[in-house]
């Protein structure tokens, strides 16, 4: 199968590379010997698509490195004959991050799953990327630590993909993003080139440049280690489950809590349809008469909890709310998450296909943009089910869609880009925490204006100077770096000519 | 003293900056000044003076966050914050005393583009991050004299590569920040510190990695030796203690103060100061009040790994006839040579095994020029960052030679 879906226009392949394929088969072997090169087309056939799946392409050749020796040299052979490379970790990207493209290697990481040490003197742990995420906490958990970022795919997603992605999670309003995280990482440059970022200590002693790495989604350097930071398990976590009779009291009440001081662990939301459907798919007494609900977890010493469950049971009582219940055990607890953590299945389930999206607003945009939501979904004749992390303003509408029925899945399509304009309109961002990838990449133009993103390629091709690594990713126009080096400068018309100095 | 380019909006930061670059000149950014002694010595063309970009653009304090142009004083975004209750959690150190730059121009606390540059976090990086976690977006003029924006004003964004995180420490030599948003947070209510003495570096390096791995959300703890803690407010004539601090709402720092006894227990009794006597302390701690007053007498910076740092700065100081005391559960080392001469090589070398970065934040400009004022990289790490530099400012005009030579 060649080409991915209609609509998505990716960089041409190179017909060089492609004629060279089985030269280039060979060669890789020799680098990674045994099984760690894939291609036949059915053993490839898994690699073809990440978790945004509407999109599919074979790769040139799977190859999976043990070793950072294997892959610096990978790199450094696809770099000496120009071939493109594709960055894989567990295949969970929701963007499009690791969709393989048809001339390159896609490079998978999955082999690089040890934890290397676990230093929790220093609260940290050294691992590999191929580690899962719930991998790091499980590890440490004995010890009373664990790593703080937690996206819904922690079971499957590895520490090197939330390194790329800069992945989030419900804790992220009190505990930061995976970039809060991360004190250090090995990466190896396209040129095979193997620098250390960071490590046990804080902050960069020049230019950070872990910071740009984190999030730069496998378009700058390949990482084979990352230093996370562990934390201590709170003493205590407990939860409250609030409903309301409109977005606007649920909005209001997010709002007071802040305004009170209190940093919860996690404010989730969730409106009528998604709350009615988490409830049929896990049955944990969500009350299906309130148009919006609410999860507020505290976590910390015991005391602290109660203090503030009353303080934020009080705040929302004075925000209308209509049903209030505490967690007075774990189980519960968990109860109120069940659903939440179930929602997209849930969703799934009413639909045969959905978009998740994910931009961010500016938080007290919320009841306008689920107005304006619920128009553009009567104008594309599509159902749209919202969950919501609150705390932080990052909006996760599902579409629900029937890709069999004509024309279904490019509505769904339009109806996701102009709720990410929206987000962009009233002060906010594309994507929050899944990336920009393939799914967003067309829609960059609207937050950054052609300034804004030669900034950015132009600090890319400091990297990665013939832009191989993950090409057609994140940006909406490939090009050459050389393109970037012109200078614009109108002589003639210089201000200050009367300085003294010229 | 170069000739000075006042700019008074983005417009005029992007022409002051093609002008530079048409004619082959570098530019010094600068806000009040405040930090000029920090760095390796400036020999630019002209100075580009932003202090007129003033102004708080944005701030809502539910939504936590805040934008300000490059050049707003800090004293007036902190007093703004406070009047909400709200903070700046990374706790930014004000160097202005010990460079004993306070005098210039009267501005003593400097702009917000000026801590933003520095990246120099107080002891609260230690549970709420450093300026860079805060740093949410940006609006920056690069050195080809292109404004450009990166970020939002949201914390949730992955949208583009983190180019506000990257300029937080870059020294002004990346791009001109005009406006910078950050995320703010809620001041805590009350706060207390638990002092406990300690018998030795090893013993300070236990005791805080006890109290840091414990769940006692401790937000300060800094190692003291026995002279250092004699200057701090609060701990007059004590021998070498650790210091712990609690904030949070009052039933919470109450529980956690009986906790932290416990963790503490092992290592002797502690005494409690209370929110006054803490503020005061830390502020200390924070803005290194010890090695203040000292001329020029050269002090090291030195991020390490928290378990070496007592120990790495009890020998330091030892070996250099210096003083030290440990900031960031003892992975920040603030270390007072007895003279002007820097002795890098030893400092380095001192902290080669441990791994981390040592910058020299006070010295005679004679001594930034002779000793590497910011570590220095490796081979393929150093040609990376000169092609990031040279990616945002390929003439080279930004504060060139600020942290590296040649970039």
């Amino acid at each position: 199968m060649t080409g991915t879906a209609p609509g998505l226009r990716m960089p041409d392949a190179d017909a060089r590379v492609l004629a060279r394929r089985s030269d280039i088969i060979a060669d890789l072997k020799a680098i990674v010997p045994g099984e760690g090169v894939i291609a036949h087309e059915r053993e490839m056939r898994p690699y073809e698509s990440d978790a945004l799946t509407a999109y599919r392409q074979l790769p040139l050749v799977v190859v999976l490195p043990s070793t950072t020796a294997q892959v610096a040299a990978v790199l450094k052979y696809c770099h000496d004959n120009e071939i493109r490379v594709v960055p894989r970790g567990a295949g969970t990207s929701l963007s499009g991050g690791a969709l393989p493209l048809e001339d390159a290697v896609l490079l998978g990481l999955g082999k690089f799953n040890r934890i290397i040490e676990i230093d929790t003197p220093n609260r940290c742990a050294v691992v590999q990327p191929g580690v899962t995420n719930l991998g790091i906490s499980k590890a440490v958990d004995h010890l009373g630590f664990y790593y703080a970022p937690d996206p819904s795919s922690q079971i499957a997603c590895t520490i090197g993909g939330n390194v790329a992605e800069n992945s989030g999670g419900v804790h992220c309003l009190k505990y930061g993003l995976t970039t809060n995280n991360v004190l250090g990482a090995e990466l190896v440059l396209i040129t095979g080139e193997i620098v250390r970022l960071g490590g046990k200590h804080l902050d960069a002693g020049g230019l950070d440049l872990l910071s740009v790495v984190i999030g730069s989604e496998g378009l700058l350097g390949v990482v084979t280690e990352v230093t996370v930071r562990l934390l201590k398990k709170p003493d205590t976590a407990r939860a409250v489950l609030v409903g309301f009779p409109t977005s606007e009291d649920a909005g209001e009440c997010v709002a007071k809590i802040i305004a009170a001081g209190i940093i919860p662990a996690g404010i989730e939301m969730m409106d009528k349809d998604a709350i009615a459907a988490a409830e049929a798919f896990v049955n944990v007494g969500y009350p299906l008469d309130v148009e919006a609900l609410l999860i507020v977890e505290l976590d910390g010493p015991e005391a602290e909890c109660a203090h503030l469950l009353e303080e934020v049971t009080r705040i929302a009582q004075g925000c209308n709310s209509t049903t209030l219940r505490v967690s007075t055990s774990e189980a519960e607890r968990l109860g109120f998450w069940a659903g939440r953590k179930a929602a997209f299945p849930a969703v799934g389930r009413l639909s045969p296909d959905y978009l998740c999206m994910d931009g961010t607003i500016p938080r007290r945009q919320l009841p306008f943009v689920l107005a304006r939501m619920r128009e553009l979904g009567a104008k594309y004749g599509l159902r749209c089910a919202n969950v919501f992390h609150a705390g932080d303003g990052n909006l996760h509408p599902l579409i629900l869609y029937d890709a069999n029925a004509p024309g279904e899945l490019h509505a769904a399509e339009s109806f996701g880009a102009d709720i990410l304009r929206l987000c962009v309109e009233v002060g906010g961002v594309l994507t929050g925490e899944h990336g920009v990838g393939v799914e967003k990449r067309d829609l960059m133009d609207t937050m950054f204006n052609e300034v804004d993103l030669a900034q950015q390629q132009r600090m890319k091709c400091a990297f990665d100077d013939k832009s191989l690594l993950n090409p057609g990713k994140v940006f909406p126009t490939l090009h050459r770096c050389a393109e970037f080096g012109r200078m614009h400068v109108s002589g003639g018309a210089l201000p200050f000519p009367d300085l003294p100095r010229f | 003293m170069s000739d000075i380019i006042a700019a008074r909006d983005e417009g005029e930061v992007a022409d002051a900056v093609r002008t530079a670059l048409s004619a082959g000149k570098t530019l010094e950014i600068r806000g009040h000044g405040s930090k000029r002694a920090v760095g390796r010595p400036s020999q630019t063309d002209l100075t580009l003076d932003l202090s007129a970009l003033t102004g708080v653009t944005l701030y809502e304090p539910e939504e936590l966050v805040l934008s300000a142009r490059a050049a707003t004083p800090r004293a007036d975004i902190e007093n703004m914050l406070a009047a909400s209750g709200q903070m700046l959690a990374f706790e930014p150190m004000d160097p202005a005393p010990l460079l004993g730059s306070s005098a210039e121009s009267g501005k003593t606390s400097g702009t917000l583009g000026g801590l933003f540059a520095v990246n120099l976090s107080g002891p609260r990086r230690i549970s709420h991050g450093a300026v860079r976690d805060h740093a949410l977006g940006i609006k920056a003029v690069s050195g080809r004299g292109e404004p450009f924006k990166s970020g939002g004003r949201v914390v949730k964004n992955v949208t583009g590569y983190d180019l506000p995180r990257l300029m937080a420490g870059a020294f002004g030599t990346l791009c001109v920040a005009t406006e910078i948003t950050l995320k703010v947070l809620p001041r805590p209510p009350m706060e207390e510190t638990l002092v406990a003495r300690v018998a030795s570096p090893e013993a300070a390096a236990a005791a805080l990695s006890a109290a840091m791995g414990s769940s006692c959300e401790v937000s300060g703890a800094a190692f003291l030796p026995e002279g250092v803690a004699g200057r701090l407010p609060g701990l007059g004539g004590s021998p070498a203690v650790v210091a712990l601090r609690l904030e949070g709402v009052a039933p919470s720092v109450t529980a956690r103060r009986t906790m932290l006894r416990a963790v503490l227990a092992p290592f002797g009794a502690a005494d409690v100061l209370e929110t006054d006597a803490s503020r005061a302390l830390w502020l200390a701690v924070r803005d290194v009040a010890p090695f203040c007053g000292l001329g020029e007498r050269a002090v090291w910076r030195l991020s390490t790994a928290p378990m070496a740092g007592p120990a790495l700065a009890t020998r330091l100081a030892a070996d250099l006839g210096g003083e030290a005391y440990c900031d960031w559960a003892g992975g920040l080392i603030w270390l007072c040579l007895p003279g002007e001469s820097a002795h890098g090589d030893e400092v380095r070398a001192g902290l080669a095994p441990h791994g981390g970065h040592a910058t020299l934040i006070r010295a005679t400009a004679a001594e930034r020029a002779r000793t590497a004022v910011f570590q220095p990289l490796d081979g393929a790490l150093a040609a990376l960052t000169k092609r990031v530099k040279e990616s945002f400012d390929p003439g080279l005009v930004l504060n060139p030679g600020r942290i590296h030579a040649g970039m």
